[in-house]
């Protein structure tokens, strides 16, 4: 049996109920309280290209019901994609628009944020979550959010977003009750952004 | 003997998935009803199986439990959902709304300040506020769609033409962050102000309604009103007969068929406390004084 095939049966979660909701509790809370670093054991263990945090959200959200997209990164390495199918079950969307979740590993040159599902006036709900692989949350330039679930402001400085992501964010939280929401990730820690947290100040 | 085992928290692992993705959906437009795809539970409708939905998603086994029907922990639905989940999860419960980490709530959101790290629950019945106002669905959608709020002033208004104020006392409807207008289900206006910046995640649950949605701590939450008729809670011109508190939501209680009655708190464990803490109101049971009149003693 090939390599990637093997692995991809091992690595999930060793506890599918209690990790999954290990795992959901931290990025509710991150969702909850916007640009605000949470740190949490990440409870997979899936291939190189793929860091456990991410593979841990994946496993945690994504099933049958949401098709995913993964950036050319993770989409080029077969053995993520077997793992992944493995333990989501969910298909791969052939198109950022067709997807419910993003992986993405490369975030600097992802695709612009209205290239993803926006959900409709009518259904916003319909949009897509994007998973974002970062080198760190901090020692980057700063971003500072107001909104709700945020008490008065917060920031945070992530490494490696796209050059125009303070423009495509604006943009992203104009469109509101339409938009993508984010899930930051670096290492063992998290942040959200949903498209409620609006963009004040930037700092260079 | 072994019972019929469940998996953690009852539902499946794919429902919860399903219910958790709409929940961060619904955190991250706050105040918009995010359909789901609602489970029979092991209780009819009408008797939280929303809540009790949302509660199975996030629960984990170390959260602490507390449930309340009307305020109080010790009444059927409170007990009987508290019960449901001591069994299928084995976590611990609680009545201190302060221990808990999720609170299930009917109707009442505790007296006791909500802290960061807690979430309340609530079992919504009637989720769409423009509901009675228009039944179709595929209306109210577009209404909220194009942010057209414009039917609901019309009955707030109503309410004062035929009353001189705005009647509507309990699911009184709010707008959230300037967007959404909500129900904050059937919960008394007096509790309206509470939902505003809460520290505590809020997540509504209509189980036979099909829908979630979610309140973010640190929300701007305002009841609707006007200019010329300002929102205001129910007021109470005496304080609880137990426990003497005031400004505090108060439960009327027929104590005979003569007229008699008492008003005590709606939240049991806030009366209860107080009570442990020395304070006594005016029925309270010990040291009647001189001032109670023979009548009361007698019911007593």
């Amino acid at each position: 049996m090939d390599a990637a095939v093997t692995h991809a049966f091992e690595g999930g979660f060793a506890e599918p109920v209690l990790d999954a909701q290990a795992t959901f509790r931290a990025v509710m809370d991150a969702m909850a309280r916007p640009a605000r670093i949470i740190e949490v054991a990440p409870r997979a263990a899936p291939p190189a290209s793929l860091s456990p945090l991410v593979g841990a959200i994946a496993c945690t959200l994504i099933d049958a019901d949401t098709p995913m997209w993964l950036d050319p990164r993770l989409g080029e390495s077969e053995a993520v994609r077997a793992w992944l199918s493995f333990h989501t079950g969910a298909r791969l969307a052939a198109a950022p628009a067709e997807a419910a979740f993003a992986l993405i590993a490369d975030p600097g040159e992802m695709p612009p944020l209205d290239r993803f599902a926006q959900g409709t006036q009518e259904y916003p709900d319909r949009s897509a979550t994007l998973i974002l692989q970062l080198d760190s949350l901090e020692g980057g330039a700063p971003l500072t959010f107001h909104g709700p679930g945020i008490k008065g402001e917060a920031t945070i400085a992530p490494v490696s977003l796209p050059a125009d992501f303070v423009r495509q964010w604006t943009e992203n939280t104009k469109r509101f009750p339409r938009g993508v929401d984010l899930i930051l990730s670096a290492g063992e820690a998290l942040a959200c952004l949903p498209r409620s947290a609006r963009l004040i100040e930037v700092e260079v | 003997m072994t019972a019929a085992t469940y998996n953690f928290a009852y539902l499946d692992e794919q429902t919860k998935r399903m219910i958790r993705r709409a929940i961060l959906k619904g955190i991250a437009i706050p105040g918009y009803q995010v359909p789901f795809a609602s489970r029979e539970m092991p209780m009819p409708y009408g008797w939280g199986t929303g809540g009790v939905q949302v509660t199975a998603a996030i629960l984990g086994p170390d959260d602490v439990l507390k449930v309340i029907d009307q305020g109080a922990d010790d009444t059927t639905n409170a007990v009987s959902i508290r019960k449901f989940f001591q069994r299928v999860a084995g976590i611990e419960t609680t009545t201190n709304t302060a221990d808990a980490t999720i609170i299930q709530t009917r109707h009442r959101i505790p007296e006791t300040p909500l802290q960061e790290g807690q979430v309340l629950v609530y079992q919504v019945p009637i989720p769409e506020p423009l509901r009675f106002l228009e039944p179709r669905e595929t209306e109210t959608r577009k209404m909220h769609a194009l942010e057209e709020y414009g039917l609901m002033h019309v009955k707030l208004y109503e309410d004062i033409a035929r009353n001189g104020h705005i009647a509507t006392t309990y699911a009184y409807p709010v707008k959230v962050e300037g967007r959404y207008v909500m129900d904050p289900s059937p919960t008394p206006k007096f509790d309206n102000p509470k939902m505003h910046m809460s520290e505590a995640l809020q997540l509504f649950g209509a189980g036979r309604e099909k829908r979630i949605y979610a309140l973010p701590p640190h929300t701007d939450v305002v009841s609707l009103d006007f200019e010329d008729h300002p929102f205001e809670v129910q007021r109470f011109d005496r304080p609880c007969a137990l426990c003497g508190a005031e400004q505090v939501y108060l439960d009327e209680v027929v104590l005979d068929d003569r007229g008699g009655r008492m008003f005590v708190c709606s939240d049991s464990d806030h009366c209860e406390t107080r009570q442990a803490e020395g304070f006594r109101g005016e029925l309270a049971g010990e040291k009647l004084d001189a001032s109670t009149s023979d009548r009361t003693e007698e019911v007593i």
